[in-house]
């Protein structure tokens, strides 16, 4: 039973809590993907701005003396949202909006999304130093052990205050998402231009608004998905930089301008990372004797070093066998 | 246009005079041939983007591998492994290996013998899955054996051209195979396609202990023309031999990139470079006049890639370290499209004077933010806010936001370049050759 513990430790909670960032960043790229028609890199960067404004705000606080039932991060966490999501409409104004309006290639945009990339990073650098921040340095993480020795294990199911609030506010996220996409007129408008942008202008959907939408959106979920990773492991520069890649891969494995897609890559992406540097071989380890000597004590499918590698040869295989994605993708 | 191009050349000279009046004669000669191999980097960059239309986000892969390749080559040989059972170990794992690719190319031409649909896609999955066993079950014991017992593999000790000359060959061979693979996506997916498949090759370069030694980095990394130690030894004072022996190297690097420059030049303006160009701006209309799109696409990637190799094992080896640890997207493939974007994508001049002035900037915003910085405190401790703290670790930060900067303004101010592609427009009757 201890086994099937640790697998559950080690490969769902894991996997849930690494599938909800990946699928909170991936809704942000699918969306300014599917609006803008191009490939947004500076999106990991806008996570770790979103991580930086929510400790500033989380310091500030906790310097006047708040106190919060739960973690400082969470509960400020809004407020570092809209500040995130203004500064995203701002990027946009400023850097990408005039290359718009030039009737600049989409790759010109996705070298413009580089500079923006570089950009943020040096500046987050060049105030908050190189170093390794956490937000847990005036309050304690708390850990929630559920009992399972009526199940006859000995181990607890182990999960963290910030891991289990981030699983809850991510479905709050996606599930408003879906209803904001679905039912509003403007969700609706989004997604009209989502599919054919030429169409949703003539039928007078306002597409200067509808971008700016987007870029909020987009803007929000990254301060989120920053956070929520730097609440789940450090704040660091270059946080989101070494994750974009799997986010980029979850998109496109989900069709790039499909939200729910999205998502589903995300989560997808998520358990093949956990599983694939799990250790098989504990599963096993209950038969032990009965098995024969060859079968080795790390049947793990990748050493845990190349467990980035894994959402690059799903994304390679899906490239090559399905290109549109899962679902189908935004055509373009 | 061409005035143009002589008096940016000519202030870029300027430009490295003063910095040599600032920072030293060693100094800059060292800077100018590390800007000298980044700039083949670019020309390598420009021939796949600037001629082909190629999206090559991994640059930092081939330059890696030019650095490994040049490493294997040069560094001594290492007894200690080739008199152990290691070298048989190997020589199983490249049997396993082998059958492994057997077996998957059994499988994928299942077809032929009729075995089509659903079979056949099982056929291929136990294919990959149990050449992947094969090939885990044997190098996984290898490794472990060389590292525990030599550290790793060593050199071939041979000289460092052959290691440079290896650098092409491997990034070519590397570059024919993710082009089989990836070439045919479209310019978004390719550019993540191949950022990934760089991190790829950057998680194995770092983690194959028994191949590279990992973060163990492997030092030094031979010269191909006489090191500072060996002018020492000659009797000449310190500093001198530094700048005799970095001019040496310097006169190499510069004489390896014209001839490339000449070369690359030659090949644009030839009926070959008006094929790829055609087939840059639009390969429909390139495919239906005959041109085989697909594979003089893979043709240019691998040619560039070629570039790309050889100037990061120049790299390795003036540096006379591999370090895997040390290669990251930001200096190793984002700085190069820097340079390819801001010097003119197209025009092997611009992509050349890109190389020399974005390299400049690059290494110079340090010193320059320090002093800066270092005012700037000064003021602050004067109006009584404090000093900034940590000026050093911020300064070497500052670089990462200047080249943004630079690449943001170039984009929309001189969207192509400083030096422009030369478009030669044809009068009337435009039935020319090629």
């Amino acid at each position: 039973m201890n086994e099937l513990i640790f697998f559950i430790n080690k490969v769902i909670i894991s996997g849930a809590v690494l599938g909800s960032i990946y699928a909170l960043g991936a809704i942000g790229i699918t969306l300014i993907f599917g609006i803008l028609r191009f490939a947004h890199f500076a999106h990991g960067d806008m996570m770790t701005m979103g991580a930086f404004i929510t400790f500033l705000l989380a310091s500030a606080a906790t310097a006047l003396g708040l106190g919060a039932p739960l973690p400082m991060g969470f509960m400020l966490l809004p407020f570092a949202m809209i500040i995130t999501a203004l500064i995203a409409l701002g990027l946009d104004k400023a850097f990408y909006a005039p290359l718009r309006l030039r009737g600049a290639r989409p790759v010109t945009l996705l070298i413009a999304s580089i500079g923006v990339t570089l950009m943020i990073q040096g500046l987050i650098r060049l105030f908050f130093g190189t170093k390794t921040r956490t937000f847990f340095a005036n309050e304690p993480k708390d850990i929630f052990r559920i009992d399972m020795s009526f199940l006859g294990a000995s181990r607890p199911i182990v999960i963290t205050e910030p891991q289990f609030l981030m699983i809850i506010v991510t479905i709050i996220a996606v599930v408003s998402l879906h209803l904001f996409l679905t039912k509003s007129k403007f969700g609706k408008a989004m997604r009209a231009m989502a599919d054919n942008a030429d169409l949703a202008q003539l039928s007078g959907i306002n597409t200067k608004l509808v971008i700016k939408v987007t870029w909020l959106i987009a803007g929000s979920l990254a301060a989120m998905a920053g956070t929520m990773l730097a609440l789940d492991v450090t704040l660091k520069p270059d946080l989101a930089f070494n994750i974009i890649l799997p986010i980029f891969a979850a998109a496109i494995v989900g069709g790039l301008g499909h939200a729910w897609g999205a998502i589903a890559g995300g989560f997808l992406v998520a358990f093949a990372e956990t599983l694939a540097i799990f250790n098989w071989a504990i599963l096993l380890r209950p038969f032990r004797d009965k098995l024969p000597d060859w079968i080795g004590t790390d049947l793990s499918i990748v050493a845990t070093e190349y467990k980035l590698t894994v959402a690059f040869i799903i994304l390679v295989i899906v490239l090559l066998v399905k290109p549109t994605g899962i679902f189908k993708g935004a055509s373009s | 246009m061409i005035k143009r191009a002589i008096i940016l050349y000519l202030s870029l000279f300027v430009l490295i005079i003063i910095v040599g009046l600032f920072m030293g004669a060693p100094f800059t000669v060292r800077l100018c041939v590390e800007a000298a191999a980044y700039s083949l980097i670019a020309l390598g960059l420009n021939i796949q983007w600037g001629y082909g239309g190629l999206f090559n986000f991994g640059i930092m892969g081939f330059i890696m591998i030019g650095g490994f390749a040049v490493t294997f080559i040069s560094v001594p040989l290492n007894m200690e492994f080739w008199n152990s059972d290691g070298p048989f170990m190997l020589l199983k794992v490249i049997i396993a290996a082998l059958i492994g690719a057997a077996l998957i190319i059994i499988a994928n031409k299942l077809p032929r013998f009729g075995v089509k649909g659903a079979p056949h896609k099982v056929a291929q999955i136990i294919a990959w899955i149990s050449a992947y066993i094969l090939y885990r079950s044997q190098i996984d014991p290898a490794a472990a054996y060389i590292e525990e017992n030599s550290e790793f593999v060593g050199g071939l000790g041979l000289p460092v051209i052959l290691g440079w000359a290896f650098g092409g060959l491997l990034a070519a061979i590397i570059a024919f195979i993710i082009g089989k693979i990836a070439l045919g996506l479209r310019t978004d997916y390719l550019a993540i396609a191949t950022i990934g498949i760089s991190e790829i090759i950057r998680a194995l370069i770092k983690n194959m202990d028994w191949l590279t030694r990992g973060t163990l980095t492997i030092s030094p990394v031979p010269w191909p023309v006489p090191k500072p130690q060996d002018f020492q030894a000659m009797g000449v004072d310190s500093l001198q031999s530094f700048l005799y022996a970095r001019s040496l190297y310097l006169i190499v690097a510069l004489l390896l990139l014209f001839i490339t420059l000449f070369l690359i030049q030659r090949a644009y303006q030839g009926p070959w470079g008006r094929m790829m160009r055609a087939i840059r701006d639009n390969h429909i209309a390139a495919g239906s006049m005959g041109k085989d799109v697909k594979a003089r696409q893979l043709e240019i990637f691998i040619f560039g890639s070629v570039l790309i190799g050889i100037g990061g094992a120049i790299l390795t080896s003036f540096a006379q370290i591999f370090d895997p640890g040390g290669y990251q997207p930001i200096n190793h493939t984002f700085v190069i499209w820097v340079m390819v974007i801001v010097g003119g994508a197209g025009n092997n001049f611009g992509a050349l004077f890109g190389g020399f002035f974005i390299y400049i900037i690059w290494i110079l915003s340090e010193p320059v933010s320090q002093a800066l910085l270092t005012n700037l405190s000064a003021y602050f401790e004067l109006w009584g806010l404090g000093a900034i703290p940590d000026i050093e670790s911020r300064s070497v930060q500052m670089r990462v936001f200047v080249l943004g900067l630079v690449i943001t303004f170039a984009l929309r101010y001189a969207p192509k370049g400083l030096i422009p592609e030369i478009i030669h427009k044809q009068k009337g009757d435009s039935s020319g050759k090629g």
